[in-house]
């Protein structure tokens, strides 16, 4: 029953209309062009005219061409068969795999009921100790790594990717540099991690529409997996990127926009997505870490301000470390009381001194003498930073905190930490 | 329902227009047919023959030509007894029930009712045949939990009416017939436990709003004695991301001295609410020795649920607030966050192509959200009794701006302002309530020129500091110092409170008239202190006693031992008091 219609009405950026009567809100369409064929989706309804968002873009599509409606919204295959697959926005192969139609299941689907949801309590293991140790990652979480263009986002994503205790990697890219994407294929592939990998890429020469869709099937195939009680590390980059396409559609559909020319349902958009973070009661999870690049460091952008609003904390990468005064992690306190006795009371020590340190460097900036004490912060800080901070770092949580034991131990006496007297007796190395 | 029927003529995100044949009024609810299921929708806009309805759902698969029905009513609440301890959607589905039916995931088209029909109640009738009831009179009560629900003629019934009938003391659902009563025209009406109320109107079915007067008791200690909130009043909580409103907003709903709380999750966190499910029902609530949650009412439409129903869930709870003010009970509504709200009608005025205000908000914006605050207030009721609807709404700003107009118009019609600052939040003060920008309008539990003192300790405080990162601490005198300590330690051991402590969480009203009696006369005296090491070494170990009475349980042995202590290391630093400090501890007389 797929009508077939060849008169398009009028081609304005992406969105083409045709006259056409039957047709369902959010359908999609088959439009054949010179250039191949393209899905398009139904964005609007008015009448017998009805628009179509062109996920190739409205470049070169002719009045004359073939728009055939398929009859049903947008739909991504599921099985595991997706396992180790590498796909674009539209859902069709990137690799030379074959295409996967079977059991399809539609995208950007309702949200979970609160009430089937648990409270996230299980830790999520990296091994890299700024998140492990300092700003924990919890099973279910959704967090924004807040960088800067240029800071190795996409390292950190692929060292988590390769270290996650997870059972399935989902990996988003949009508008990822086609350097970028062949980093992450290449890194994945060499640490044994591809196979438990799906990935969905568009590249940032790839169209725009497209670019919206990738969350929504990274989100829609993780969903899948974890209602198979799968542990799910979904990973997205760069959600600004994926803003910046809503931004230019909406525009280009002459919608009003709110703030800085983004459309007034930037947080609904966004909040869409994260909440897709969940741990199921009885069943999987999914854990979401995504990359947001903050236009000129600035925090209150619209992307990272409406961000920070959805998601459970933050880590504030900067310098190439993991900042630890940014970054947040709200879940840590459910976790981080059940590991080992010593971690709550080193962590906030260990921040506490580093801000000491922090100080005193100001202070030695700005001229003034150091004193003894100072001396002791300036070398605790250089041996945190290189030792603890430094993104190539790659410890257990427990070789972390013995570490950070180690290096107090270097640094100070036993009573100058401020850490309770029994901890200081049970954990403090004894040279 | 009637039998008005339409058809879909266009469609545009979850803006529906349909043709309609007989009469359609503003707000009224239709449903749209697509697939076998109903979408449940509001009508916003009439023109000709067109009606312009915003769908409470996700609008995938709609095609023009499908079938709409009206009902001929407005969005509204249920009332009636079986609400506390529910977790609703914003429409007032139950979710556990929607779960029981649907499963994992929120399903469209699938609702339930707000109450449990089935459920029976025990009845006591409060009127016999013949008594005349006016809207907003009750003629029984059931028990629920710890309350005695009064069982009302509807509100929207609005003459005078005669019982003809009442039911025994009994068991019944709330679908039963308990009463039959007559108008003046001896028409008859049969009564149940409940009744729909449209959440966009306010119910006024009282005899009189007053001032509200009572503090509203937070055991926050920063809002109680600096900037209280009264019992009927409202309050607004703006503050960055990560500044802690919502942590200030749970710590209220449990510590807050009302009767009822309910808790209005507007386009925030899922995660939040689960926190909440899971850990209300374990706390025991001091006031009537149940779960917390029994006194709590959740309404959750989280962030990533259908954007229109974000917008109705602040009317249903507002409405299931003033349900029981009139009961005589005082109630809290905690709505986070308004500005979910705000952005909620800012997308729908978009597709509307309505002319944006600013930030591309709608012109209304502002008397919607003044509407929306003046739904609080302290009330006598018909019976002599009073209640109170006391609204607390946090506020998201861009950017942690407060010059942005959801903020601004907020501030216009609350009674009290808390600005959280981000610079309070990084330096781990909580809460992150900034002194120095908010303000109330409210009588404050401590006396007031105490608490103005008090204040005065900390803006001087705040000058000195200001004055020191331009001179350095070199160039201040000792007694400036001692100024800027002063308000330092005032800081750290009244202003900031560990909100996980249970003592140090839950202040009350007579500690906290007692710890500023003590704050006025370590803050109120000289001191001999000659310079500024010895200065800051006193008002270290000060702070640190104060610190460790704060933990201790109000008039226990430990409390009276670290107040010995804090009494000591002032002879020790030989405290003399002011003149000032003096008159205000003997109550204003000379």
């Amino acid at each position: 029953m797929n009508k077939v219609f060849n008169r398009i009405e009028s081609i304005v950026g992406s969105v083409i209309t045709v006259k056409a009567l039957g047709v369902k809100y959010n359908e999609l369409a088959e439009i054949t062009t010179r250039f191949g064929k393209s899905l398009a989706s139904v964005n609007k309804i008015d009448g017998d005219t009805v628009s179509l968002q062109v996920f190739a873009g409205g470049q070169g599509v002719s009045t004359g061409d073939e728009v055939r409606f398929l009859g049903s919204e947008m739909q991504v295959s599921f099985s595991d068969d997706l396992l180790g697959r590498i796909f674009n926005g539209s859902g069709e192969p990137r690799d030379n795999g074959p295409a996967l139609t079977d059991n399809l299941k539609p995208i950007g689907g309702p949200s979970v009921n609160p009430t089937k949801r648990i409270l996230a309590n299980r830790m999520l293991r990296t091994n890299i100790p700024m998140i492990d140790m300092f700003n924990t990652l919890v099973v279910s979480q959704k967090l924004p790594i807040f960088s800067i263009s240029g800071e190795p986002y996409n390292q950190l994503l692929a060292r988590i990717a390769m270290q996650a205790e997870a059972d399935v990697i989902l990996l988003g890219g949009m508008g990822l540099k086609y350097d970028d994407f062949l980093y992450f294929k290449d890194t994945l592939a060499a640490g044994g991690a591809l196979s438990k990998t799906v990935m969905f890429i568009h590249t940032a020469s790839d169209p725009t529409v497209e670019c919206m869709m990738i969350p929504d099937m990274t989100l829609a195939v993780a969903e899948q997996f974890a209602l198979q009680n799968k542990d799910v590390l979904v990973l997205l980059t760069d959600m600004t990127n994926f803003a910046d396409a809503m931004k230019e559609i909406a525009i280009t559909g002459e919608q009003v926009p709110s703030n800085r020319g983004y459309p007034g349902d930037l947080y609904s958009q966004l909040a869409a997505r994260y909440e897709k973070a969940v741990d199921f009661a009885d069943s999987g999870s999914v854990t979401v870490l995504a990359v947001t690049t903050m236009p000129g460091d600035d925090v209150t952008h619209p992307v990272p301000d409406n961000t920070g609003y959805i998601t459970e904390g933050q880590y504030y990468l900067k310098g190439g470390r993991i900042e630890p005064f940014g970054s947040l992690s709200r879940l840590k306190q459910n976790v981080n009381g059940k590991t080992r006795k010593d971690h709550r009371a080193l962590m906030d020590s260990m921040i506490r001194i580093y801000s000491a340190f922090k100080e005193a460097v100001e202070k030695k900036n700005m001229g003034f003498a150091m004193s003894r004490w100072d001396e002791k912060l300036l070398k605790y800080g250089e041996l945190f930073e290189n030792k603890l901070m430094d993104l190539s770092v790659n410890l257990s949580l427990e070789q972390a905190l013995d570490l950070g034991w180690e290096i107090l131990a270097e640094c100070f006496d036993r009573d100058e930490t401020g850490i309770k007297s029994d901890l200081i007796e049970e954990f403090w190395p004894v040279k | 329902m009637t039998e008005n029927k339409g058809k879909v003529i266009s469609i545009n995100g979850n803006l529906v227009s349909v043709e309609f044949e007989g009469n359609v009024s503003m707000n009224e609810i239709c449903f749209v047919l697509v697939d076998g299921v109903a979408l449940k929708s509001e009508v916003i806009r009439i023109k000709g023959k067109v009606a312009q309805i915003q769908v409470y759902e996700m609008t995938g698969g709609i095609k023009c030509g499908d079938e709409v029905e009206f009902t001929g009513e407005m969005l509204s609440a249920q009332l009636g007894p079986g609400l506390l301890g529910q977790v609703y959607d914003g429409l007032q589905n139950p979710l556990p029930v929607l779960a029981e039916k649907a499963g994992w995931f929120l399903e469209r088209g699938n609702y339930a009712d707000g109450l449990d029909s089935e459920k029976k109640w025990q009845f006591t009738p409060t009127a016999k045949v013949g008594d005349i009831l006016r809207a907003g009179d009750y003629f029984g009560t059931v028990p629920e939990g710890a309350f005695t629900h009064k069982i009302f003629l509807p509100f929207g019934m609005l003459s005078k009416y005669t019982i003809k009938s009442i039911a025994e003391a009994g068991e019944y659902t709330v679908k039963e017939t308990v009463a039959v009563v007559t108008d003046e025209r001896g028409r008859e009406f049969s009564l149940t436990m409940c009744f729909n109320w449209p959440v966009k109107r306010a119910i006024r079915c009282y005899s009189e709003r007053l001032a509200p007067k009572e503090t509203m008791e937070t055991k926050v200690r920063l809002i109680d004695s600096f900037f209280p909130v009264a019992k009927g009043g409202t309050y607004c909580t703006p503050g960055p991301f990560g500044a802690g409103k919502t942590v200030l907003q749970h710590t209220t709903s449990k510590y807050a001295d009302v009767d009822i709380v309910i808790i209005a999750a507007c386009g925030e966190r899922a995660g939040e609410v689960v926190e909440t499910i899971t850990e209300f029902p374990e706390l025991i609530d001091p006031k009537t020795g149940r779960s917390l949650m029994e006194r709590t009412i959740i309404i959750c439409n989280t962030s990533s649920m259908p954007v229109a129903s974000r917008e109705a869930s602040v009317y249903t709870s507002v409405t299931l607030a003033e349900y029981y003010r009139q009961m005589g009970l005082n109630v809290l509504l905690l709505a986070d966050s308004t500005s979910r709200w705000a952005q909620a009608l800012r997308e729908m005025s978009g597709r509307l192509e309505e002319i944006p205000g600013e930030e591309a908000f709608p012109a209304y914006l502002e008397s919607y959200i003044a509407a929306f605050y003046e739904r609080a207030g302290y009330v006598r009721l018909n019976d002599g009794s009073f209640g109170s609807v006391t609204i607390g709404g946090t506020v998201s700003p861009a950017g942690g701006n407060f010059e942005e107009p959801v903020t601004q118009a907020t501030l216009k019609v609350v009674g009290a302002f808390h600005g959280l600052s981000r610079e309070r939040s990084d330096a781990r003060k909580y809460p992150a309530i900034d002194p120095l920008i908010s303000w109330s309008k409210y009588n404050c539990v401590i006396d007031s020129k105490k608490s103005d003192f008090l204040k005065g300790v900390l803006l001087f405080s705040d000058e000195i500091g200001s004055m020191m990162k331009v001179v350095g601490e070199e160039g201040t005198s000792v007694t400036d110092y001692v100024g800027y300590l002063k308000g330092d330690m005032l800081d750290s051991v009244y202003l900031q409170q560990n909100s996980f402590d249970l003592i140090e969480a839950n202040c009350g009203t007579n500690r906290q008239r007692y710890v500023t009696d003590k704050l006025v006369t370590v803050l109120g005296s000289e001191y001999s202190l000659n310079d500024k090491d010895k200065a800051r070494t006193f008002f270290n170990s000060m702070r640190q006693r104060f610190i460790d009475w704060n933990y201790t349980e109000f008039e226990s042995a430990e409390f009276k031992k670290a107040e010995a202590e804090i009494d000591s290391l002032y002879k020790e630093g030989n405290g003399s008091i002011s003149k000032q400090a003096e008159i205000l501890l003997k109550g204003g007389e000379q």
